[in-house]
């Protein structure tokens, strides 16, 4: 059931319609409307958002929610909680489950959990069966099951024979193939950057140069094949300098970018705390000041969180047997503001575009505007609400958070589903 | 100055009156090894674990040498016998030790940084025998302990280290412990296991090993480790030999008062030649008597000992 809605006086930002001024945005029946009737202004359900943000309800295409097979770690109701918590609304789960979404069969199940989800939950599937990079999955019945793109996530497709066939073939159905883009021979019991950090601390260093070669793989393919692909969490300054090169050349690829890859780098590893420990790992200040100027000038097209949970225990280890992986969900919005709008002076528009309508377009979800006729997913958050993130009492079923206990400044208030208040003032109040 | 520390983790974090103490210490209790009873009663009633998750002999040995010096009770034991073959967690083996009342943990781990992760985990002191590729503190300590001996101060000597500095824990740690002695250090090796990464280390970098050795006080020698490298670090075996070996020609470029120094294990015929590693310029065996002092050093200042206690005394 959806409310007859009209969220008042808040600052209006909608980058696909160029909105960005103070306002008000109604909806009935689930979608944006222009206006209400005096009729429905009576009965509406006003929303107060003065000192608000209101914007489209954020998306996340990389997300891992766990469901089906590691339901410890985190659900898709969990990490729909999280999300709605986050301010995103739509999100697309990674299909290394266990087992992973290889057939239709996982797609189905996935998909009549996340009806009752409350934030839309979409599925990918995987480009190959088992996720072993041998044999294509069966990507036309995945499609038809309803996998909005496919990956190998985590377990980069190292034929470029397999994943040639694999992007002409996706391409037959109009599914996107999102990479993980490491090359495994150069990688081989990697747990950090290569570099001065590794060297110091005698771990084994993931040279950049294992992304690159793989980013630079798929923009020949994408040229060759003419195919759509989007390159996951680039952590790199040589592949944001590739992507560019490959953006200026018309080739069809896209990329996104991590909260933690644009906010943290290698030096946070000094006291080897697995709260760090992510695949891309994080790299340099260079890395770091590239793929922020990715974003800034588009080479780059969306932020993706790479939400990760893992149980406290798999992450209380000896740092070169902790699995990789963070949360992210709940931190992402203050994380973006905080790098990307007030250390890097990018306009708030901006960086709400790039959570919102470019990770939609990427693979054409209907999601990302206020524009009437949209589904209303809506976000409404206080810019400068300064608070202190604990993940005790967040929503992830995971705690594995390199910002725990730590102030962050704008908060999540209200979000919308479809019409629906899904989350509010820190409860969750719709899909439990 | 009072020892502060509980733990001794790495040589990076010790300032360098830490790392003067814990030498001035060891000197101390080396003086006792050349008794003819040479056990003390500092760490009487105290028990301390080798927790060994790694292979090793000397190391082992030595500590057990020394905490038995001290007239502590000792256990140690290795991977293959604890429980974290049963799938127990580090953190949950180490709490139990601690549980059973153990009042030090010495710790040798394949994974870099495990010592400082148990530090926070438990109450009881941590010392690190040897943390993956990271660092070796105690090894370095009686390094630069032999080096004093036979050279007096090391500040301003030319050291070089040559072989698998990449993948070594010895490396570093001397490498900290050197350069904030005001040692001048020089790495030699091939360049994948000799990356110029070290550079930030404070340390000279070379692949050439004629001009490296023509002005060393100290050429130290170490073992390719073989297990922790993949196939593609360099040719083979015989071609390490071949290029960075230090055999009779070679040492020959060695001044003649240099001293040659190995962690052990030594592999004989590949980093070093026989009749150099039982050349009376070799140090390789005091090495390993002064690691007993050093080992006791370390155990009885993290122990809660203070430095004044046994320098006054034993003087």
């Amino acid at each position: 059931m959806s409310d007859t809605l009209w969220i008042k006086n808040g600052r209006v930002i909608d980058p696909a319609t160029q909105r960005d001024k103070v306002g008000d945005v109604f909806i009935a029946a689930g979608k944006f409307v222009a206006n209400l009737s005096a009729g429905q202004k009576k009965s509406a359900r006003v929303i107060d958002a003065r000192g608000l943000v209101v914007c489209p309800g954020l998306v996340d295409i990389h997300v891992h929610f766990r469901e089906p097979g590691q339901t410890h770690k985190e659900t898709i109701l969990t990490g729909s909680q999280a999300a709605a918590a986050g301010g995103f609304t739509t999100v697309v789960c990674m299909p290394n489950t266990s087992p992973v979404v290889d057939n239709a069969g996982t797609v189905a199940l996935i998909k009549s959990v996340a009806a009752t989800a409350p934030v839309h939950v979409y599925p990918t599937g995987c480009i190959t069966v088992g996720m072993k990079g041998q044999q294509l999955a069966p990507h036309g019945s995945l499609q038809k099951a309803g996998v909005v793109a496919l990956t190998d996530d985590g377990l980069c497709v190292q034929s470029n024979e397999l994943m040639h066939r694999a992007v002409e073939y996706a391409q037959m159905f109009g599914l996107t193939i999102l990479d993980h883009c490491q090359d495994d021979s150069m990688t081989q019991k990697a747990v950090m950057n290569e570099g001065v950090m590794s060297t110091r601390l005698g771990l084994k260093g993931w040279p950049h140069a294992a992304e690159d070669i793989i980013v630079a793989r798929n923009i020949i393919l994408s040229r060759y094949t003419g195919a759509h692909i989007h390159m996951q969490h680039i952590s790199s300054a040589h592949s944001v300098e590739l992507m560019r090169r490959a953006k200026q050349d018309g080739i069809n690829v896209t990329a996104e970018a991590t909260p933690h890859h644009i906010a943290l780098t290698e030096e946070s590893l000094g006291t080897y705390d697995t709260h760090f420990k992510m695949n891309p790992p994080l790299r340099t200040e260079k890395d770091r000041k590239a793929i922020i100027a990715g974003l800034r000038d588009g080479t780059l097209d969306c932020i993706g969180t790479d939400h990760a949970p893992h149980a406290p225990e798999e992450k209380d280890r000896e740092f070169d047997y902790a699995p990789n992986g963070i949360i992210g969900l709940e931190t992402a919005l203050p994380v973006c503001l905080d790098v990307l709008v007030r250390k890097n002076k990018f306009k708030l528009s901006h960086v709400i575009d790039l959570m919102t309508r470019k990770a939609a377009n990427i693979l054409k979800l209907p999601a990302g505007t206020l524009a009437p006729g949209a589904v209303a997913d809506v976000c409404l958050f206080d810019p400068n609400e300064t608070w202190l993130y604990n993940t005790y009492g967040a929503f992830s079923k995971s705690i594995n958070s390199p910002w725990d206990k730590q102030n962050l400044t704008g908060r999540v208030q209200t979000t919308i589903v479809a019409g629906r208040v899904a989350y509010h003032a820190g409860k969750i109040l719709a899909g439990t | 100055m009072p020892w502060h520390r509980k733990h001794l983790l790495t040589i990076e974090e010790l300032s360098r009156a830490e790392i003067e103490q814990l030498l001035a210490t060891a000197g101390a209790f080396r003086r006792i090894l050349d008794r003819k009873v040479k056990k003390v009663p500092a760490l009487r009633g105290k028990t301390i674990v080798n927790l060994f998750l790694e292979p090793s002999t000397r190391t082992r040995i030595s500590f057990e040498m020394a905490a038995k010096f001290l007239s502590a009770d000792v256990i140690s034991f290795d991977a293959a016998a604890s429980s974290t073959t049963k799938g127990e967690t580090l953190r949950d083996t180490a709490q139990n030790i601690q549980a059973l009342n153990a009042d030090m943990i010495v710790l040798r781990h394949s994974a870099g940084g495990s010592p400082l992760y148990l530090s926070k985990v438990l109450d009881i002191p941590v010392v690190n025998a040897g943390d993956g590729a990271h660092e070796h503190p105690t090894q370095a300590l009686l390094d630069v302990f032999t080096m004093r001996e036979k050279l007096g101060s090391v500040k301003g000597r030319k050291v070089v280290i040559l072989g698998d500095i990449l993948f070594s824990r010895v490396a570093r740690s001397n490498i900290h412990a050197l350069t904030k002695l005001g040692a001048d250090v020089t790495l030699v090796g091939p360049s994948t296991l000799v990356p110029l990464w070290f550079e930030s280390m404070g340390v000279k970098v070379s692949h050439n090993l004629r001009t490296a050795l023509a002005d060393a006080d100290v050429v130290m020698l170490l073992r390719i480790q073989h297990e922790r490298q993949g196939v593609s670090h360099f040719p083979s075996i015989g071609e390490y030999t071949s290029m960075f070996g230090l055999n009779y020609t070679r040492a020959e470029w060695i001044k003649p008062d240099a001293i040659i120094m190995h962690p052990g294990p030594i592999n004989r015929g590949v980093e070093i030649d026989s009749d150099i590693a039982d050349s009376g310029r070799s140090v390789i065996l005091q090495q390993v008597t002064n690691g007993i002092a050093v080992r006791m050093a370390a155990l009885y200042l993290c122990a809660g000992g203070q430095p004044e206690h046994v320098l006054t005394p034993l003087e």
